[in-house]
């Protein structure tokens, strides 16, 4: 008997396959894997129309622990066979799985061109920032002074924030979520999946071996409400135990206000759509130890998608031209031989 | 071989059987666009035809230097041809800087046919001339020599046309078309109707360039420096439709082919990059046969588009250089133990590094052979002429589909630009590249094999209850889960080789021509063909013992190589590097082969291979 998705409703138990999970226990991957095969099942897509592509690291072992269409590709470069992949099958929904050495070192281009492009993938970018396959080697987005196996007297590398390179890239969906954050975490993965385009989810991902507590200030429930500032489209920005702390905007810069003394109404809104990515960027550079960690969507922005645009252009010029391949042949000019 | 008769017009005719014209001047000159059209009605005169084209690889080089000089050599004959020709019985220079780089090619007394006005002081300057070569007496010895005010004479046809001057200029390469068409006795029309199409929106050039052609061909008739005007007959073709292809075009033709054959979208993805971009170029027009081109942002992602595309049922190819294979091999790799079926065109250029990237060489095959880490063995097609690129890139995509792997086009910078008639195909004459997706889940294993081929099969995503993993990590066979065992490995390596090997059962032998009793067998592979077999051709008509064969297949190679090998008391290959399939076959068959290299951007001549051949049979 063959296993036929449409009889009946997809549960999590459908995208689990049977081999076994090999990465360390505690490690936040296990977190995101358990997310994605809870949220897949939400999104009515037939299991057999999904395509998870993976580059090299930690991370990119997701594929084999999916029951879905996949490829375990090489290093930094899934989105390149992701958008290939989709030129060829625009129907499929297509993810892809990197991580911050495979995304934003050895892939960075792939990275940059697939998000420019808005080729209508989702990228997820399991941030641990640390090399974790390799035995702990600082990455692109290890924080200065990390000291590693390559970096025993402290990295002296200025790291990249990977959704500030996102909006570099004019990506139109960019988001941020954290490992734990189980609901946060689907809500995001939901909304990439739902956007028209290339998506971008920062996934800030605890490397227990390597580099644990990278994102405590944000995971420690006794921190966390300090810490965290959860992005809501037209919403103030207000953050702290009970909301009393907010965001706003003096001049060009942000500053941390008491709600209380300034008045919600003085907050700075929340805008995902705004066209220009200047809220977009301020926000992304926030962080410890002045300001708290923006997470949800940043930019979510309506665009032409390329994957699209390729195949109206092909359905433009078969509506225009017959498909006659020996007119073809016979372009220019011809003479007979009799 | 001349044959003289009286003409009317006071002039007399003669008939030759082939004739080699080489037009060069400045980059601005329009010397491209003169050789082709000359090429085009030669072919329409029904003569067969053989191009080259040489032009410098700065878009814009200093106008009259040296670096700036663009050339065309064309060859037509009343024969079966298959070369450009080596050595021009005509050379049509526009400029001093022209003359200086293309004059010690001129056969000695070959037509030179220069514009006189060009020939100013400061050109000549820029060329590196002391005096005016025009006016050395010794030239007129040594050829037959046409010194025309070309400009001035453009000029003055157009003189009531109310055009600036340098755009009447921009006409003299229409002049001297005509002169060389009244030279030939060929007609005017095709011309004409190129003109009259491509200057639609601008009458008034369309009228400057119909006046300068009829001007140069109205020259040639009656001036009293040409009284011979040669004629080429037909020659005896075989029946069909033609027209003319450089390998590129007849390349991308190929690509799309495939597709239709496989009854597939095509997609084709890649990085722009000297000599290979005209396969993008053409392809992108395509769109209406539902080809699917991506412009990659480099060379790793057009090799990772291909495969993503592959993976979703297109049938996918990329097209590049050497220094982008470089880039690619990992890819490839990855193409290989996925075992996705795919093509890569190469059209090899001087290497290493960036080396000559407008000039030819076939320097790349041991890269495409064993230029990945790994046990990782690709099949290698190499076309033979322009128009084989058209037959080799539809036998690539059927190897590909049937056998389930990448496959290498090795092309050259050579063929991509060169020309030839090309006998266009019905389609319905084109076996049909047979495509299995299987559906049926049960049973299913990612990596179960044909017994005949050993591939594996070709699931789609989109197929129900067949979700499956692919990837680079070796894996155990039939269920391509991941595995580093040994005897997994061990089977695994040995899998991908046999798959590679057995393709040696669904290739033609390879077909030796020639002396029937050669005891030397004059070997090459890809674009040295035609410069190989005339050669060969010229000296075993004239009784030498030498015989030839061309490899198109080069891995796995034809099963019967090494009994033909086997056969001849010597083997010579020449190729355009330093003995690289001198090096397999000496491996493969242990015959101690001759090798003749190369490495100077250009193609073999007919001349050099000859006297190698001669060099050769003198030490029996």
């Amino acid at each position: 008997m063959t296993t036929d998705n449409r009889r009946h409703a997809l549960t999590r138990r459908d995208f689990a396959t049977d081999q076994d999970v090999r990465w360390c226990p505690g490690c936040g991957n296990n977190a995101i894997l358990a997310q994605m095969q809870k949220t897949l099942p939400e999104l009515g897509v037939p299991r057999e129309n999904i395509v998870i592509i993976s580059g090299i690291g930690c991370s990119s072992r997701f594929p084999y622990y999916m029951n879905t269409y996949g490829i375990h590709s090489i290093h930094g470069r899934a989105p390149t066979l992701a958008m290939g992949l989709k030129c060829a099958r625009p129907e499929l929904l297509v993810w892809v799985v990197t991580g911050d050495g495979d995304g934003l070192a050895i892939g960075g281009n792939h990275f940059t061109h697939a998000l420019r492009r808005n080729v209508d993938i989702n990228i997820l970018l399991f941030n641990n920032r640390i090399y974790g396959l390799t035995k702990g080697q600082y990455s692109p987005t290890s924080e200065p002074g990390t000291r590693t196996q390559s970096s025993p007297d402290g990295s002296i590398e200025n790291p990249v924030n990977p959704v500030g390179v996102a909006i570099g890239s004019e990506a139109s969906f960019i988001a941020r979520t954290v490992d734990v954050f189980q609901q946060h975490c689907a809500g995001m993965l939901k909304r990439a999946a739902a956007h028209r385009g290339a998506s971008l989810v920062e996934i800030a991902q605890n490397c227990i071996i390597f580099n644990d507590g990278a994102w405590s200030h944000l995971t420690d429930p006794d921190r966390r409400l300090e810490h965290v500032l959860y992005l809501e489209h037209g919403q103030p920005m207000r953050f702290g135990k009970q909301g009393e702390k907010g965001i706003r905007l003096n001049g060009l810069q942000p500053e941390v206000v008491d709600v209380a003394t300034v008045g919600e109404e003085n907050l700075l809104m929340h805008d995902e759509q705004a066209p220009e990515p200047t809220l977009a960027y301020l926000l992304s550079r926030m962080g410890p130890p002045d300001f708290p960690t923006p997470v949800g969507v940043f930019r979510a922005l309506d665009k032409p998608v390329y994957s699209q645009q390729l195949m109206e252009q092909v359905h433009a010029a078969q509506a225009r031209e017959p498909a006659d391949l020996e007119a073809l042949f016979r372009q220019g000019e011809t003479w007979e031989i009799t | 071989m001349v044959d003289s008769s009286a003409s009317t017009a006071g002039k007399s005719s003669e008939t030759l059987d082939q004739v080699t014209i080489l037009f060069c001047g400045d980059s601005g000159d329009g010397m491209q666009l003169t050789g082709t059209q000359m090429g085009t009605t030669s072919a329409i005169c029904g003569n067969d035809v053989s191009t080259l084209p040489d032009y410098p690889a700065e878009i814009r080089a200093p106008a009259g230097s040296l670096g700036g000089v663009s050339a065309f050599q064309l060859h037509f004959a009343s024969h079966e041809i298959h070369t450009p020709g080596d050595s021009p019985d005509v050379l049509v220079a526009m400029n001093p800087a022209a003359l200086k780089i293309h004059l010690p090619r001129l056969l000695p007394g070959g037509i030179l046919i220069a514009d006189r006005d060009a020939f100013t002081v400061r050109n000549l300057e820029k060329a590196g001339y002391a005096d005016n070569p025009l006016e050395d007496a010794a030239m007129g010895t040594r050829y037959r020599v046409h010194a025309l005010p070309v400009t001035t004479l453009t000029l003055k046809v157009l003189e009531s046309l109310d055009l600036k001057r340098s755009a009447k200029v921009r006409c003299k390469n229409f002049f001297a078309l005509g002169l060389v068409y009244w030279l030939y006795d060929r007609p005017l029309e095709q011309s004409l109707t190129w003109i009259e199409k491509k200057f639609v929106r601008m009458p008034l050039v369309a009228e400057a360039n119909r006046l300068a052609l009829q001007a140069g061909y109205h020259y040639g008739e009656t001036a009293d420096a040409f009284s011979v005007q040669w004629r080429v007959p037909r020659t005896t073709g075989r029946q069909g439709t033609y027209r003319l292809v450089n390998g590129n075009e007849a390349a991308a033709l190929g690509l799309v082919t495939a597709a239709r054959l496989a009854g597939k979208p095509l997609v084709y993805s890649s990085y722009p990059i000297t000599p290979a971009s005209e396969i993008l170029h053409s392809l992108s027009r395509w769109k209406h046969l539902d080809v699917r081109t991506i412009q990659a942002e480099d060379e790793i992602a057009a090799m990772g588009a291909t495969i993503g595309a592959a993976y979703g049922g297109s049938l996918a190819a990329t097209g590049t250089s050497g220094p982008g294979v470089c880039l690619k091999s990992e890819a490839l790799n990855l193409a290989v133990m996925l075992e996705l079926p795919l093509v890569v065109i190469n059209v090899q250029r001087g290497g290493p590094s960036t080396g000559m990237p407008t000039r030819t060489e076939q320097a790349d095959l041991l890269q495409a052979m064993f230029g990945r880490h790994g046990e990782s063995p690709v099949p290698l097609l190499a076309p033979a002429s322009p128009a084989d690129c058209f037959t080799l890139a539809i036998e690539a995509m059927r190897i590909a589909v049937r056998h389930m792997t990448p496959v290498f086009i090795l092309s050259e910078g050579f063929l991509a630009n060169s020309s030839e008639p090309w006998r266009i195909p019905r389609l319905q004459d084109l076996e049909p590249i047979v495509v299995k997706h299987p559906t049926e889940p049960t049973g299913f294993q990612p990596y179960s094999r044909t017994p005949e081929t050993l591939a594996r099969p070709w699931v789609l995503p989109g197929t129900p209850g067949m979700e499956h993993r692919l990837g680079g990590l070796e894996k155990q066979p039939l269920t391509g889960n991941v595995s580093y065992a040994a005897a997994d490995h061990e089977t695994m390596c040995r899998l991908r080789a046999d798959k590679i090997a057995r393709i040696a059962g669904f290739i033609p032998d390879l077909e030796v021509a020639g002396h029937p009793q050669a005891s030397l067998l004059v070997l090459g592979w890809g674009g040295s063909y035609g410069a190989i077999r005339t050669a060969v051709e010229r000296l075993a008509e004239a009784g030498r013992p030498v015989a030839c064969a061309q490899l198109r297949y080069l891995n796995p190679f034809p099963g019967n190589l090494g009994a033909v090998l086997a056969r001849y008391k010597r083997v010579l290959v020449p190729e355009l590097n330093h003995g690289q399939l001198a090096l397999l076959l000496r491996a493969r068959y242990l015959v101690d082969v001759q090798s003749m290299g190369k490495l100077q951007g250009q193609p073999f001549k007919v001349g050099e291979i000859e006297a190698c051949i001669m060099e050769v049979l003198s030490d029996d």
